[in-house]
């Protein structure tokens, strides 16, 4: 299998597990994984991203402009910032709540997402998740990277299968935490199927 | 054997580990900082590992422990090399007994440093080995190969990852286990180890004599490779050499080398490469090390190949490369269209920009905002360093002036005082700073006389890096309680005669303590304690009551991240509230409640 899939968010919304979650799953598959994330002072308040490789052909961690099969974002706005690393016939699962950067706050530009979601749609096949409303159904406000976990996994575009990343999800997480995050995933997958739309 | 998925740090650690390092010292600093933890994470206790005041310090301490034979290794980013040059200079002359290689990450960008300086220019300049890995997977290999050239020449050695190669994942084929290395301990030879213009002669005419040798050692270095045929050439260093790789794979009718020992520069194996090839393309970052390297070689063999790259325009002569920024280049050059196709964005709608911020309840918000205030309507300097509170320069605090390197602002806010005597001058400096390199400032600001405000910004940690401890917190890495080290003592004991310690969150007592020191000439010092938010448990949060008159004054006048304006209506966040209240203390109409130091 060659994959590229792009993770990306605002520092703090758990994207790095989630690519953690998704590379050890690959390997465990047999492929070779590479895999590269933003680190310092970025990670405060900015735009981050992690780069997922999966397959022989990927000699770099980064993927390139136009390479990536999947593009995850938390936030709408980040979607579209990086939409130039997505192929031509590649999905993006996108939350569509936003996170209003905070510049926001000192100078209202009215930024809320929605104008990121129609741009999204008009480009690419997208799998459109409301986040605030299945966090609030998930019953935590800290869960979405296992929720756009679960739809990734029914979008059917991962070529891995949901055993597999559920058996990592229980090899790498705190048991504490495990039935949260697992009712987060099937959360994940509920809305992720049927859900494609151009 | 086993595998790891590590990061290219951790890829580091476990070569250094595999290679039976006895002593690891480092300073903090992306994108260097986890090699050192994960040293810690996966040692069994029998090496020594500390994080050092400072890089110099790291560099010396490692210095005597190889001279006794132990392997060391010291780990820091690019600018830290710059703090430990002294020792690293002197010590190039003097050589070691054990292998010691020291990690001086780069990072091209750049996405976390002040400069874009390139430690293969370093290396050179000390006229000493360097390693340059191009993935973790060949840090790991490279790391143990830097130990044994090391020791056969009897050299401190350079290892420089950049960024994409440090913060990089793969997986990695480990040892299970590692066999501790016995050394022979130090033998007194002051002949050897006692560095006189004598000796600094002697062994500087051995060296130039040695490195020609060790280049041509290099020649035979498996990590030094080619592949493809052809007129054409293509020379990259570095992840360079990935992104190089990943537009060349199809491409078997190019000449394709990689250098992974810069300096001293492989000349017999660069010769053969360059067998029968017209045209050559370097492909580096920073600066252009290969290419005049290889022009040098060029001419003193008169081959006529011409070479391009930075000096010629076709790379960028800073930044990063990246595959598409070669795709193109790699593409002109070899007549080729190597451009995937990508969707057309040019009607993209206008993005937020996301500025890093200081987190919600940062205490270094509070700290600058009780400056602030305190010194509104006075002339006032304010003299940043090197941490998150350089972030205190964003709008609306708008309160870092300068920010130069470690420990600049403390001298700094002498020199303006010296062209500017009716400003009030102050540094602000973090805990971990200070003990790296603000506390001789203080003393020469003491010693002539200098009127400045020392602020040092105390939260327990050292949070830009990662929060790794420091001598003030009373944790070592060796797993230790330690003693902790008193910066009031410190600066009591250097004769500052005014030291306060204020809690910044309590915003009308902190203001006080600057108005105070204001008032007074000399050296004061001003403690701000409180600790980082990313490391203690948030006290609650704050609420908005139906009182608020929606003035804004609390957005306009701290900027926290926590605090939005929701539907028109000013509202608190509460996944980032951490009930710091400094919000509350700056309402007029009373409006904000809950948690709160008042």
């Amino acid at each position: 299998m060659n994959k590229d899939i792009l993770l990306c968010g605002v520092g703090g919304q758990g994207t790095v597990l989630a690519s953690k979650l998704i590379a050890s799953a690959a390997m465990r598959c047999g492929d070779p994984v590479h895999s590269a994330e933003t680190i310092g002072m970025a990670q405060r308040g900015g735009s981050v991203i992690s780069h997922i490789r999966i397959g022989e052909r990927a000699a770099s961690p980064l993927i390139p402009r136009g390479n990536a099969d999947i593009l995850i974002a938390f936030e709408p706005a980040e979607a579209v910032r990086n939409l130039s690393y997505l192929k031509k016939d590649g999905v993006v699962i996108v939350n569509s709540t936003p996170v209003k950067p905070t510049t926001e706050a000192l100078q209202e530009t009215g930024y809320d997402g929605t104008e990121m979601i129609a741009y999204l749609k008009k480009k690419a096949d997208c799998v459109i998740l409301d986040g605030e409303a299945l966090l609030k159904k998930a019953g935590s406000a800290r869960c979405f990277n296992m929720i756009v976990l679960g739809a990734l996994a029914a979008s059917g575009r991962l070529e891995i299968p949901t055993e597999i990343l559920i058996e990592e999800m229980e090899h790498q997480m705190k048991p504490q935490f495990l039935e949260l995050n697992k009712r987060a995933f099937h959360i994940g997958e509920e809305a992720g199927t049927d859900n494609e739309v151009k | 054997m086993k595998k790891e998925y590590v990061m290219g740090n951790g890829a580091i650690a476990l070569g250094a580990l595999s290679a039976g390092v006895n002593l690891v010292t480092g300073y903090p600093g992306t994108p260097s900082s986890e090699i050192l933890e994960n040293i810690q994470k996966y040692s069994d206790g029998s090496v020594h590992i500390e994080w050092s005041v400072n890089e110099k310090s790291a560099m010396e301490v490692a210095a005597s422990a190889s001279y006794s034979g132990a392997r060391t290794l010291v780990t820091m980013k690019q600018v830290g090399l710059n703090v430990a040059s002294d020792p690293l200079m002197s010590l190039a002359y003097v050589g070691v007994k054990g292998g010691m290689v020291i990690v001086s990450a780069d990072d091209p960008g750049p996405i976390s440093s002040q400069t874009e300086q390139d430690t293969r220019m370093f290396a050179e300049f000390c006229r000493i080995p360097v390693f340059d890995p191009a993935s973790p997977e060949e840090a790991f290999q490279m790391i143990q190969d830097a130990f044994i050239y090391s020791e056969k020449y009897k050299t401190p050695v350079l290892f420089r990852p950049t960024t994409r190669v440090c913060h990089a994942y793969a997986s990695v084929e480990v040892p299970d286990s590692w066999r501790y290395r016995e050394y022979e301990g130090f033998i007194k030879d002051s002949g050897k180890w006692v560095i006189f213009p004598r000796l600094s002669f002697l062994n500087h005419a051995m060296i130039e004599e040695r490195n020609p040798k060790i280049g041509e050692d290099f020649s035979s270095y498996s990590m030094n490779s080619v592949q493809g045929s052809g007129r054409k050439a293509v020379f990259a260093s570095g992840v360079s050499y990935a992104y190089a790789k990943e537009c060349l794979q199809d491409h078997p009718e190019v000449r394709f080398c990689k250098i992974a020992t810069p300096y001293p520069f492989p000349e017999s194996f660069v010769l053969s490469a360059l067998e029968g090839v017209e045209e050559v393309l370097c492909v580096e970052e920073l600066s252009p090390y290969i290419e005049n390297a290889l022009l040098k070689l060029i001419g003193k063999h008169q081959l006529p190949v011409r070479v391009y790259g930075k000096l010629t325009g076709h790379i960028a002569s800073s930044g990063e490369n990246s595959t598409d920024s070669l795709r193109q280049v790699l593409g002109d050059f070899l007549g080729i269209s190597m451009i995937t196709e990508q969707m057309d964005l040019s009607d993209c709608p206008s993005l937020p920009v996301r500025p890093p911020v200081l987190c919600a309840g940062c205490p270094h918000r509070a700290s600058f905002y009780a400056v602030k205030k305190a010194m509104e309507g006075r002339k006032s300097y304010f003299c940043g360093d090197i941490g998150c509170y350089t972030l205190g320069n964003a709008m609306p605090l708008d309160m870092v002036d300068t920010c130069l390197c470690m420990g600049a602002g403390v001298t700094m806010a002498q020199g303006f005082h010296w062209v500017d005597k009716e400003a009030v001058c102050f540094a602000f400096i973090g805990d971990s700073t200070f003990f790296a390199s603000g506390m001789t400032g203080v003393v020469n600001a003491l010693y002539n006389e200098a009127d400045m405000i020392l602020c040092v910004l105390d939260n327990s940690t050292t949070a830009m890096t990662g929060h790794q401890p420091h001598p003030g917190t009373g944790r070592n890495m060796m797993g230790d309680v330690v003693a902790k080290v008193s910066i009031t003592k410190i600066l009591e004991g250097m004769g500052v005669q005014k030291v306060l310690t204020v809690d910044p969150l309590k915003l009308q007592e902190a203001m006080d303590a600057v108005r105070e020191c204001a008032a007074l000439p000399g050296v004061k010092a001003i403690i701000f304690k409180s600790p980082c938010v990313a490391i203690t448990k948030p006290q609650g949060t704050m609420k908005i009551a139906p009182s608020c008159v929606g003035c804004r004054k609390c957005i306009r006048e701290i900027g926290c991240p926590a605090i939005v304006v929701k539907d028109g209506k000013v509202t608190i966040e509460e996944g980032l509230c951490t009930g710091c209240g400094l919000c509350s203390q700056i309402c007029p109409v009373h409006a904000i409640g809950g948690v709160c130091h008042e």
